[in-house]
């Protein structure tokens, strides 16, 4: 399992990440969430052994990072990570040879018939399905993924999942850096990051399930907009009439004037992200 | 037609990018169309604004069209204003104008505050915000963004769909490409596209209360009809056959394209 605990970095006078601490279990799927420059890329950086905190520490297995063995840990980059000139068969092979295994089968995983394609040939669905693959081919007992579906279509992202929870079903800790809620609900838990801190944790659907939006259907004067504003909300248009982040209903009410035209409704993922980061 | 494409094929040699592909919007509309890596959607926005040549089919755009493309288009070496400044420029917009209408969009995109900092200094969610405010600026009828969202945090995803509704709002028809189903969900009509073919497509309504046979939730796998949503797995019934140990689940926008892939798929 991973433990993350009090993890700081400072670069400079930037503190990247602040205080963070948390644990991803055997047969857990973790996410870590936050706007672009919260930490996560830093806080990933630490959990692999990339990076040394400040403070704080990351074990793995009870084992302190430094004197991990790598081969326990399993890891898909963003830019996944692959030779472009080499086919599927020969980047399985060169990376199941480096740790030490014999390739995994390329039929099992439905890449049989892409074996002697070349990887800058291929789609970016199935050069995430060879990523995951060698990721995946030493069986780590701890599986950190960068935005493991972005660019792939709904069925794709759908099958790339299933690859996911069966690694953790066999025993595996995974954490995942994600932006997008469709990621954020396979997830057991999140972690939703804010300037380097950690702002809430938990079910993704119960985070969201906190938070309620006030929707306005009419138009609104520039008067009201400001007030809206200066009451602490955020003011967002939507399609069609406003949606109110960070102010309740009642308020809203008394900006306006009027409770007419105004709901309370559930917020939208990133509605609750913004009322969390803002 | 209003704007857009009908019954358009486009090929590229023997790669048929597009097939029969038809997609309408009006002013005040908001089009989305979705799809993975290689769905077609980038030379579906680029048909659309003119760009690519039609084996077949017919396309429909106001004069007043611009266009987004991914990587945004915002220079580099150039600060906030003079991106703003150097596409006014272009369309010969009067300098009075330009400086009432720069000075409105710095507003509505939060852009102010990042004024002087270089194209290259911007994060990925400011850039796409200037791409689309270098996009508006000159006013057009029809604004076609080809996956503005890409790469953006919750924060600024959000920041940028308050700008485009506010785009739709103020009459224009706004086309947008995105690989993530959650954001079609906000359209008034939605293109789900795969390998050049469209899987779906109709309002979102229309699209969910098409689909074909039944849906049921399950704690486990049941064939290649099923899938893996969330915490539990969704199970396609194609002929509406009842799932031993699944309940029957109402479909949303995204279980109807997973469903439209797996039809395509399983019936090749």
């Amino acid at each position: 399992m991973i433990d993350a605990a009090g993890l700081t970095k400072r670069f400079d006078d930037v503190v990247a990440v602040d205080e963070l601490s948390f644990t991803v279990g055997p047969g857990e799927i973790v996410g870590l969430l936050g706007a672009n420059g919260a930490g996560k890329t830093t806080a990933m950086k630490m959990t692999l052994g990339l990076l040394t905190p400040t403070s704080g520490r990351v074990a793995i297995d009870g084992l302190a990072i430094r004197d991990v063995d790598r081969r326990v840990m399993g890891y898909v980059p963003q830019g996944l990570g692959l030779y472009g000139d080499l086919t599927v068969a020969e980047n399985v092979a060169f990376v199941a040879s480096a740790f030490g295994v014999s390739p995994p089968s390329l039929d099992e995983d439905g890449l049989g018939a892409i074996a002697n394609r070349r990887i800058d040939e291929i789609s970016l669905g199935l050069r995430r399905r060879v990523a995951f693959l060698v990721a995946r081919c030493h069986e780590p007992s701890v599986l950190i993924l960068d935005e493991p579906t972005s660019g792939v279509g709904p069925l794709g992202r759908a099958r790339l999942w299933e690859t996911i929870h069966e690694t953790a079903a066999g025993g595996a800790a995974v954490l995942v850096s994600t932006h997008h809620m469709d990621e954020a609900e396979e997830c057991d838990r999140v972690v939703l990051m804010a300037s380097g801190r950690a702002v809430m944790t938990g079910a993704v659907n119960e985070i969201v399930a906190r938070f309620t939006t006030v929707a306005i259907a009419s138009d609104l004067t520039d008067t009201q907009l400001r007030g809206l504003r200066d009451a602490g909300g955020t003011v967002l248009v939507g399609h069609p009439g406003w949606r109110i982040i960070g102010v309740d209903i009642a308020e809203v009410c008394d900006v306006l004037g009027t409770p007419e035209g105004v709901v309370a409704t559930p917020s939208s993922f990133e509605e609750a992200f913004v009322a969390l980061a803002t | 037609m209003n704007w857009g494409v009908d019954r358009v094929t486009v090929a590229f040699g023997d790669t048929i990018a597009l097939d029969e592909v038809s997609v309408e919007l009006d002013r005040g509309e908001i089009a989305v169309v979705v799809g993975g890596d290689g769905a077609g959607k980038t030379t579906l926005c680029r048909t659309i604004v003119g760009l690519e040549q039609v084996t077949s089919g017919e396309t429909s755009r106001p004069s007043r069209t611009c266009f987004q493309p991914e990587t945004s288009g915002v220079w580099a070496d150039l600060t906030v204003v003079e991106n703003l400044e150097f596409v006014a420029g272009g369309y010969g917009l009067d300098t009075a104008h330009t400086r009432s209408r720069i000075d409105e969009l710095l507003e509505v995109t939060g852009l102010r505050s990042a004024s002087d900092r270089l194209g290259r200094q911007l994060s990925g969610g400011m850039r796409q915000k200037l791409g689309v405010a270098m996009a508006v600026l000159s006013e057009p009828d029809l604004l076609v963004l080809d996956e503005p969202t890409t790469g953006l945090d919750p924060v600024s995803r959000l920041e940028l769909w308050s700008f485009i509704n506010r785009s739709a709002l103020e009459g224009r028809g706004v086309l947008i490409s995105t690989t993530y189903v959650d954001e079609a969900e906000r359209a008034d009509t939605v293109v789900a596209l795969d390998e050049g073919r469209v899987l779906a497509t109709g309002s979102v309504e229309s699209i969910v209360q098409s689909m074909p046979g039944r849906l049921f939730t399950a704690d486990e796998k049941k064939g290649l009809t099923s899938w893996h949503r969330g915490h539990a797995w969704r199970v396609w019934s194609p002929d509406g056959a009842e799932v031993p140990n699944a309940t029957e689940t109402q479909p949303d926008l995204a279980d109807v394209v997973t469903v439209a892939a797996i039809d395509r798929e399983v019936g090749q």
